[in-house]
């Protein structure tokens, strides 16, 4: 059998997609000109796919802070977290992430995707259980095949079939631990914490929640989901990432158990792995003071999901259940999808297409992000183009073409 | 880990529910057995499997451990899966 074989169907279905035009899982991005816009086939392109939430990829203190640390320490650390790759600003971080959460303990990561890895895999052991949102990202199953615990997938925000799954384990002794995400990636809703803490406390179980999409972008002073639900307390781990409001890369993990610092020998994927970059520590430390410094940002956020998303519903489109940073456009087939992602990038407008099985319900979508630095103007702009584009593709009304934006 | 399979009523059970959920995914006139290989015999993608998974584990009031799957290949290992759980319950 050849090597490659078993992606046969993957790579035939691939073909189709590009077939249409521009490879959507491959965009290049020749020039990035500021948070909202790129050069793309040499058109100057509105970007509404890049989870720069707070738009602060090119903010003007965080640039200052990575160019003085790149001049300082050099370009990497060549090394792990426990070896030679931990430096004083490494230290720093994982202190600020602490306080920012109100937490005694916190750990930084080379990605969020590790973060998830390292953590949801380590925490639960052999006896132990880990129940886990079917609507959770790639890397808390990728965790999940990395653990040696049993693994068991619950109803995608459903507090009861989650209090089923936990009676059915309370013979069992082992520690059961649940992961569920601030926000999901893929539809933009969030998660019933306040239920799913209540639920979690009544079995004596843990809990971890993945901010990576609300950090910066819900509860009062931008901790997340968990902070805007008020039940931090019944939070256990909260893991997130660097590269989506923080706008660099990385991840990190805050948490209050008191033997949490034995993670940092015994949790591969923090261990087996350089360190971040001094330069990308630095963004990050004077990101996340933008976060605390200026929620203002977080205000400009919200008022520009509010414009897209009621815009793009009174338009007629079928959108994700709840507002927020991600604002997805649900449509009927995969083909349509592709037709309308690759109209957009042709007009100067980048999203993101996703396809199952990469999307809850096998639903294709055109998956919207927005940033506290999109003008009305641009979010208008952007509704007015796919309006159009779908209406010539025969998925919208002819009178809700005319609807106000 | 796995028993051979007896034919008990509870395999019984687990087989006739199996069969009656997989009942929409059935190619042409080839009927289900237990031999049926889930993904090869049947016109089902990953997402479809997950949400049978979720059916079987409501009408048998049962957790399927992910760990199990990758062993699960054709009906009839579905079924000792689902009378394996049901009677740890």
């Amino acid at each position: 059998m050849a090597l490659f074989e078993r992606f046969a169907p993957l790579m035939h279905a691939h073909d189709a997609v590009k077939a249409a035009g521009t490879d959507p899982f491959g965009v290049r991005m020749d020039r990035v000109l500021s948070p909202t816009e790129a050069v793309i086939k040499g058109r100057r392109t509105l970007l509404a796919g890049t989870n720069n939430y707070l738009g602060l990829t090119f903010d003007s203190g965080c640039i200052a802070a990575a160019r003085s640390a790149m001049e300082t320490f050099g370009t990497g650390t060549t090394g792990s977290s426990i070896a030679n790759g931990s430096y004083g600003g490494h230290r720093a971080l994982e202190r600020a992430l602490a306080e920012f959460f109100d937490r005694e303990h916190g750990m930084v990561f080379s990605t969020g995707y590790q973060a998830n890895l390292g953590i949801i895999s380590t925490v639960a052991g052999p006896k132990d259980y880990l129940i886990i949102d079917a609507d959770c990202h790639a890397s808390i199953y990728d965790a999940c095949k990395l653990s040696s615990a049993t693994v068991i997938r619950a109803r995608h925000n459903d507090p009861a079939d989650l209090d089923k799954r936990l009676q059915r384990l309370a013979e069992q002794p082992g520690d059961k631990v649940i992961v569920t995400e601030g926000i999901y990636s893929m539809l933009g809703d969030q998660a019933p914490l306040a239920e799913i803490a209540e639920v979690k406390r009544r079995h004596g179980a843990y809990l971890v929640v993945d901010e990576a999409h609300s950090l910066g972008v819900l509860g009062e002073t931008g901790r997340g989901l968990a902070q805007a639900a008020g039940v931090e307390a019944d939070v256990d781990f909260v893991v997130g990432t660097f590269s989506k409001s923080l706008g660099a890369v990385g991840g990190f993990c805050v948490s209050n158990h008191p033997d949490f610092e034995v993670l940092r020998i015994v949790c591969r994927p923090y261990m087996f792995t350089a360190s971040l970059p001094p330069s990308v520590i630095a963004s990050v430390r004077a990101a996340l003071e933008t976060v605390a410094r200026r929620p203002d940002l977080r205000h400009r956020l919200w008022r520009n999901i509010g414009t897209l998303y009621d815009a793009l519903e009174r338009r007629g489109f079928l959108l994700g259940p709840q507002k927020g940073p991600v604002v997805a456009v649900r449509l009927p087939s995969p083909e349509m999808a592709i037709h309308l992602w690759q109209a957009l990038l042709n007009a100067g407008v980048y999203v993101n297409l996703a396809l199952p099985p990469a999307t809850p319900s096998g639903e294709p979508l055109l998956r919207c992000s927005v940033c506290a630095a999109h003008t009305t103007e641009q979010l208008r702009h952007m509704v007015d183009v796919l309006t159009d584009i779908a209406y010539d593709a025969g998925l919208l009304e002819p009178q809700m073409r005319a609807a106000a934006g | 880990m796995l028993k051979d399979p007896t034919v008990t009523s509870v395999e019984q059970a687990a087989f006739k529910e199996v069969a009656k959920v997989l009942e929409p995914f059935r190619r042409h006139e080839t009927p289900i057995t237990r031999d049926t290989d889930i993904t090869a015999d049947l016109d089902l993608d990953s997402l479809a499997v997950m949400n049978l998974l979720m059916q079987v584990e409501e009408k048998f009031d049962i957790s399927i451990p992910l760990n199990l799957i990758p062993e699960i290949r054709t009906v009839g290992d579905l079924v000792k899966v689902i009378e394996q759980l049901t009677k740890g319950a």
